[in-house]
């Protein structure tokens, strides 16, 4: 049952997009999202799909894996798509009662509802095709420079990717001990409110014990192991460019290009 | 027939990259009162296939029967099944939560609606057949030895007076102490009270010793369902799945291969002393 919620929802399958640094990815991600703010015309639409399209194709990902993202903000979808549809002034073309829909109306929700699908899918295809290690790894790496003002980046990484790492631990816990008390004759989901969250505490006070037990099992080995901190620590596998990630960086330049141009010609 | 399982199947992530068999085609039933004996290899379905008898899990394929009626059948009161057939999971000590030790030990009664005083005879008589004294009762769960906790936690499944009793790797990470201490009041339990015991198990040596039969899971499959002697005789089979005979059969067998006409079924340190002491005398 709780099993199925993905939290890192990586798809492991071997791709060109796969095997690219996460920083390239990163960045890319970035340029796309950019891209569907600066896109206000139908042609940059086009070029934005293409981008999108070969993107999706290359992943080797399932499309259904990409669209799986979208049922999170089906509400605030329609929320938008229906006020910009109804609310936009302008030439009417349709009058159903007190509601009206304009040409600028329809063009729009849209652009609207195109721009929302494809920054969800987007960021989709960056977290289907890195696991969260490489993630924290490349935004590691790529915001290097804030040392220089004394952010401690390498601290702040560290904490997500043991965070990323034990979420998938902690799931797997509350549901062994979900079940060990409904073996005791448990019930988690009838009662009312109340009841409710006071069934939670034979469940809380033990995942709270092993994530704390777990916390300085993890400090102890780390310090047995010498960490301290960023300060001189080599990687296992360190991140290098290879010939594909310039080649995507000069897509995205000659992408961004497109779309920059195509707002400016019309 | 306390237990039946038919055409057992369980699939993990059906319908994803990561659809993986767990179960496939497992059939058994188990009588009252006998004490089964469950091994396999890490990843070999066992544990999985313990949560299906009592309806944690519900199969993908294939029915589970307690004393006769499917559980999964409309109708059926999973709850109340709960309470008959009584789970231990591994590290049973990871789901205490109360402030002292009585009251953990009520949460199963308590669950099943019954009232005061009869929580608290079921309690203080399932910590006694555990072996925990009145000293203990006041004291946080927290402050026993790993060996104790277990007990209490033991006892909380225990307190629901079930009818068959499971037990996944109850010994794990004990000491020797400990562990001799839990198995006694398991086989005590099987044999004043005619309980229906199913032990998982890593130690060859205590499946020797105590169960009446030893079912082997490998890969989701039943491999072997028998008397552990009959099944501690194709220990060559049971290498290839990662497991192993008692060591007192290896020693056995090397005897008879070296020609001394002793007994080849022997699974206990015991017997082996025995026969051995019995074939010097002669």
């Amino acid at each position: 049952m709780i099993r199925d919620i993905t939290l890192g929802q990586y798809y492991p399958v071997d791709s060109v997009l796969h095997r690219m640094d996460p920083r390239t990815k990163l960045f890319g991600t970035m340029v796309f999202i950019i891209s569907l703010f600066l896109a206000d015309h139908i042609g940059a639409y086009a070029i934005a799909t293409v981008f999108l399209a070969s993107a999706i194709a290359i992943s080797r990902v399932p499309f259904k894996f990409m669209v799986r993202g979208l049922k999170a903000v089906v509400f605030l979808l329609l929320i938008s798509v229906s006020f910009n549809l109804f609310l936009t002034d302008g030439e009417v073309l349709v009058r159903l009662g007190f509601l009206r829909i304009t040409r600028e109306g329809l063009r729009m929700s849209c652009f609207m509802g195109l721009r929302l699908i494809y920054l969800v899918v987007g960021s989709s295809i960056m977290t289907l095709t890195t696991t969260p290690n490489q993630l924290t790894d490349g935004m590691e790496k790529s915001l290097g420079f804030l040392k220089a003002v004394k952010v401690p980046v390498h601290e702040i990484s560290m904490m997500m990717s043991i965070a990323l790492r034990f979420i998938p631990i902690l799931v797997e816990e509350t549901d062994k001990i979900m079940k060990a008390q409904m073996a005791r004759g448990a019930d988690f989901e009838s009662g009312n409110l109340i009841q409710k969250a006071k069934s939670m505490v034979p469940l809380l006070v033990p995942l709270f014990i092993s994530a704390f037990r777990r916390a300085t099992d993890l400090a102890m080995a780390m310090e047995a192991r010498c960490y301290r901190g960023g300060q001189g620590r080599t990687r296992m596998k360190p991140l290098r460019y290879s010939r594909r990630d310039h080649v995507a960086y000069v897509i995205y330049g000659v992408y961004l290009a497109a779309i920059i141009a195509v707002r400016a010609a019309l | 027939m306390a237990i039946r399982a038919e055409h057992l199947t369980y699939v993990y992530g059906q319908g994803t990259a990561f659809e993986q068999y767990a179960l496939k085609d497992v059939n058994f039933q188990i009588p009252d009162g006998q004490f089964v004996g469950l091994i396999g290899h890490t990843g070999s379905g066992k544990s999985t296939l313990i949560q299906h008898l009592n309806g944690l899990i519900k199969p993908t394929g294939g029915t589970v029967y307690y004393e006769g009626e499917d559980i999964h059948g409309e109708g059926y009161n999973l709850r109340e099944l709960r309470s008959k057939v009584g789970l231990v999971f591994q590290y049973p000590e990871h789901q205490l939560f109360e402030i002292d030790v009585f009251s953990d030990v009520c949460f199963g009664p308590r669950n099943l609606g019954l009232d005061k005083g009869e929580v608290a005879r079921r309690a203080r008589s399932a910590l006694e057949q555990v072996g925990l004294g009145e000293k203990y009762w006041d004291q946080s769960p927290f402050e026993l030895s790993g060996g104790q906790k277990r007990r209490v936690a033991i006892a909380g499944v225990l307190a629901m007076e079930p009818k068959v009793l499971i037990l996944d790797e109850p010994t794990a990470g004990l000491d020797p102490r400990g562990r001799d201490e839990i198995l006694d009041k398991i086989s005590h339990l099987h044999r004043e009270k005619g309980m229906t015991i199913i032990l998982v198990s890593h130690s060859m040596e205590d499946i020797a010793r105590y169960a009446d039969r030893l079912m082997v899971m490998n890969r989701g499959e039943k491999a072997f369902d028998g008397p552990p002697r009959e099944v501690f005789e194709h220990y060559r089979d049971l290498e290839t799945m990662g497991l192993a005979a008692p060591q007192v059969t290896y020693i056995v067998h090397g005897l008879r291969e070296k020609g001394v006409p002793i007994d080849h079924d022997i699974t206990m340190v015991e017997e082996a002393r025995d026969a051995i002491v019995k074939l010097l005398k002669e």
